[in-house]
């Protein structure tokens, strides 16, 4: 532990030790490295992943995702839920969806049907996936897992969040030639509040995109508690 | 007691114009303020109450808002109403028969416990002898039972028991029996009888079927009400015309100052059928009072009276005296007293006349033309008063001593109403738990309180506060032709549906999806299967020849609340109107040939207009092969 923080201030903070190589300074870092990612993670980082899978397998139970569309003749709203694994209308056996493409056909959006949605039905493997590599890190308790995770977790996650602004964007401006409503393309918005003809559109994440945030924030601070570990 | 005198009689005679229980005096600014207050709901805003209010005449129900008096929705049920498209469908047509009117007279909400459960309504016919039933889980009729076997002139209900074991109805006319037997009317004593029923309600579904008949002496039953508490498995009717007048009634059938009263122990007449003591007559049956002694008994009742309405605790019942300034008191434990004792003042057609001084305990002076009482909860009466035109509160006994020796002391309050107050509400008055807060009086006469429509007037209902001492007359309204009483139900002891759910669809012709849609033809049946969906029809055209039966089943798809289709084909007297999730049908003939236009008659959406077909009526052997082939339409 000395050595490396000897190392690291040799290295980054000590001015005298300019004249180091840069061969040295590149073999040095990779080592540093290397010696990180094998750190072995404490009870507490341990925990904390655990917590973390609990908190990923969790956020399948609730929606990600929902929007809300507001109209004068729709003043209790419409609603629309994005599950990992599926989209669900609000109101009496899901019928706000119906209800929304009913009202899109106007417009010449194309339906909402869950056949179009091939990611839905890989999405919940990659949940099981960031599970089980959240579980190996507790089993394996080595800082290497905690950095594959997070890293394979950050790309999910930023794709998928791609993935869902490329949808609206694809629905928005894939509209029909010959609907009887002619209106400008637009896309979704994504957060926030948009107003779209009559309708006021309010799209906000839900729990189950709080809970993964929070899962996010558990495997950060699993790794931050663990990194002036020591081997044993 | 003195019974009513003749001289009372000429007095009411010659008060049968307009009188007025006091003048109208001005309401002043503050007080207009206050009341217009206590009857607005702000756009956006819900009533508390319902009002369903029968039609009389125009056959159908009616609801209204209550504080706001606002007509909300007609539930059409004895008469088509081509607004919900009642009366062109098959099923709503084979409900109607053949009748195009009826009269509704006395609407009664289901009850369990004496208290409405929010399931079903119940409406009479007088003019046909029909009862029919709303289901409140949508507020359409559902059923209509009749022309009632033995039954002629069906004023006397619909009166519900307290658990809505029967709906208990009691003849107006009377005819020689069974119905299609002729006699002449000189021999009305002899020949002509009138009915009491007992219609039988299932507890599940709310269906009715004709229980059992109480034949009774040709007497004008007229209204009546069922018993709870003390006086549960009874039920009480007045009647006029006890004379047994044929002909001009207005003076022969009111030259005694008492008319009996019936006293009807249900529950007795329910075992004796058990008990195999009926008759058979057409199909029903059929008690003999006089043979099975215990099911009715006669009161006499001063005078041509009208109401008869048990209070809250089933203890007392009261009379509307019509032609005598009085509401006449019973009680019932005296009732029970006398009927026990055996305290009878003699017999007419073997059934016995309860001893009148032996179960009155009071006749209470109200005013001139008392019809109809309804009762708070809280000890209070309030009687409509027809000649006086006023609402009169009074209290029901127990009276002081000092009291009954003055029974003008148990008068409380009058309001004047405009004018000639048939019946009256108060919320919840039949019930052993009534609401109270609101009186809703029902006017005959509008006598040109209103703009100026024309000689046709409309009539006159109003809105009274009696949560305090005095009553108040807060709002007015027209309301719909011609309120014979009503029901006060409150909005959260009701939940409606406002679509019909799609799984809960089991008509067999339903199309949900265009792929089922079609038209297809078996002989000279022609079938379309239509679905109906914002703003189009699949299919939207139809090809037949003349001569062809057409069947059309409508689907409304929709699954959102007033997303209502309508399907009017033109110059064939058909305009369907579908809800959301709900399957109609209609058949006809094809008589002439012609492109005819049908379309959606219901505003539903932006492009409503647009939603349209045809029906392509060919003459026979011409046309593409379709139109006599095996399809005759296009997806």
């Amino acid at each position: 532990m000395n050595t490396i923080v000897a190392q690291r201030s040799n290295a980054f903070s000590t001015a005298s030790i300019r004249t180091t190589t840069m061969a040295g300074r590149v073999s040095g870092l990779l080592r540093r490295e290397f010696r990180f990612l094998h750190k072995p993670l404490n009870v507490w980082s341990r925990l904390l992943l655990l917590a973390a899978a609990v908190t990923i397998g969790a956020s399948l139970f609730f929606p990600l995702w929902k929007m809300h569309l507001v109209a004068p003749q729709y003043s209790d709203g419409l609603d629309l839920y994005i599950f990992p694994y599926q989209i669900q209308g609000g109101g009496l056996n899901g019928q706000h969806l119906n209800e929304i493409n009913n009202l899109n056909h106007y417009i010449g959006m194309k339906p909402l049907l869950a056949a179009d949605f091939m990611e839905m039905r890989w999405m919940p493997f990659v949940f099981g996936l960031i599970i089980l590599m959240t579980l190996r890190s507790v089993v394996f308790g080595e800082m290497s897992n905690v950095v594959d995770l997070f890293a394979v977790y950050s790309y999910f996650g930023l794709f998928s969040i791609g993935s869902f602004w490329y949808r609206l964007y694809e629905y928005g401006h894939s509209l029909d030639p010959h609907a009887p409503v002619h209106i400008k393309p637009f896309t979704p918005m994504l957060i926030g509040v948009k107003q779209i003809a009559n309708f006021r559109e309010y799209s906000f994440p839900q729990a189950g995109a709080y809970l993964l945030c929070v899962s996010v924030l558990l495997i950060v601070l699993a790794g931050w508690f663990s990194r002036k570990e020591t081997f044993a | 007691m003195k019974p009513t005198n003749t001289l009372n009689a000429i007095a009411l005679v010659v008060a049968l114009g307009f009188t007025s229980c006091g003048k109208q005096t001005g309401t002043s600014q503050a007080e207009r303020t206050a009341n217009a207050v206590a009857s607005y709901v702000a756009p956006g805003e819900k009533d508390e109450y319902y009002l369903f209010y029968s039609g009389g005449h125009s056959g159908q129900v009616y609801v209204a808002g209550i504080p706001s008096l606002r007509h909300i929705t007609t539930i059409p049920v004895f008469a088509p109403y081509p607004g919900t498209g009642y009366g062109f469908d098959d099923e709503s047509k084979k409900m109607l028969g053949d009748f195009t009117w009826g009269d509704v007279h006395h609407p009664a909400l289901s009850q369990t416990n004496s208290k409405y459960d929010g399931r079903w309504l119940f409406v009479n016919d007088n003019a046909n002898n029909r009862i029919a039933r709303i289901d409140l889980h949508d507020f359409k009729t559902h059923q209509i039972l009749g022309p009632i076997p033995n039954s002629i002139g069906n004023h006397g209900s619909s009166f519900i028991t307290e658990n809505s074991e029967y709906i208990l109805c009691a003849t107006r006319f009377s005819v020689p029996l069974p119905k299609g037997r002729v006699a002449d009317p000189k021999d009305y004593e002899k020949e002509f009888n009138g009915m009491v029923s007992g219609i039988k309600v299932d507890p599940k579904t709310g269906e009715m079927r004709v229980g059992w008949q109480i034949l009774t002496p040709p007497f004008d039953w007229d209204l009546g009400s069922t018993g709870k508490g003390p006086s549960s498995g009874w039920a009480f009717w007045t009647s006029y015309n006890t004379e047994m007048a044929h002909d001009t009634l207005e003076v022969n059938s009111t030259q005694k100052d008492r008319d009996l009263a019936a006293v009807v122990n249900w529950r007795a007449a329910e075992n004796a059928v058990a008990e195999g003591k009926a008759e058979m007559m057409d199909g029903v049956p059929i008690i003999d009072p006089a043979k099975v002694p215990g099911v009715l008994y006669f009161v006499p009742i001063g005078k041509s009276p009208h109401g008869m309405d048990v209070d809250p605790t089933g203890k007392w019942i009261v009379a509307g005296g019509k032609l005598q300034p009085a509401t006449t008191v019973l009680n019932f434990e005296k009732v029970q007293a006398a009927i026990n004792n055996k305290t009878f003042e003699g017999e007419s057609r073997g059934v016995p006349i309860l001893k009148y001084e032996a179960v009155v305990e009071g006749e209470v002076p109200v005013g001139l033309g008392p019809l109809h009482t309804q009762y708070d909860g809280k000890g209070n009466a309030y009687t409509s008063m027809f000649i006086d035109s006023c609402i009169v509160k009074w209290k029901l006994p127990p009276w002081t001593d000092a009291e009954k020796k003055d029974l003008t002391k148990v008068v409380l309050d009058k309001v004047p109403t405009h004018f000639s107050t048939g019946h009256l509400v108060v919320a919840g008055s039949d019930t052993a738990h009534p609401y109270g807060k609101w009186c809703v009086a029902m006017n005959k006469l509008s006598a040109g309180r209103h703009i100026n429509v024309g000689p046709s007037q409309p009539e006159s209902s109003q809105l009274i506060d009696i949560t305090g001492e005095k009553m108040k007359m807060i709002a007015e309204s027209y309301t719909e032709p011609e309120p014979h009483f009503a029901q006060i139900l409150k909005v959260t002891d009701v939940q409606p549906t406002e679509v019909y759910p799609k799984d809960e669809n089991k008509d067999p012709n339903a199309v949900w999806e265009k792929a089922q849609s079609g038209v297809t033809r078996n002989g000279n049946q022609v079938d379309a299967k239509v679905m109906a969906i914002r703003s189009r029809y699949n299919p939207d055209r139809i090809d037949a020849q003349v001569g062809d039966e057409l069947t059309v089943h409508v689907t409304n798809v929709e699954q959102t609340r007033d997303m209502i289709h309508g399907f009017g084909l033109i110059e064939h007297n058909i305009n369907m109107v579908i809800d959301p999730g709900e399957t109609k049908t209609f058949h006809i003939k094809l008589t002439k040939p012609g492109v005819f236009p049908f379309y959606c008659t219901n505003f539903c959406s932006a492009l409503h207009q647009e939603m349209q077909g045809y029906l392509v009526v060919w003459k026979p052997g011409e046309g593409p092969s379709g139109a006599s082939g095996a399809v005759g339409g296009t997806k």
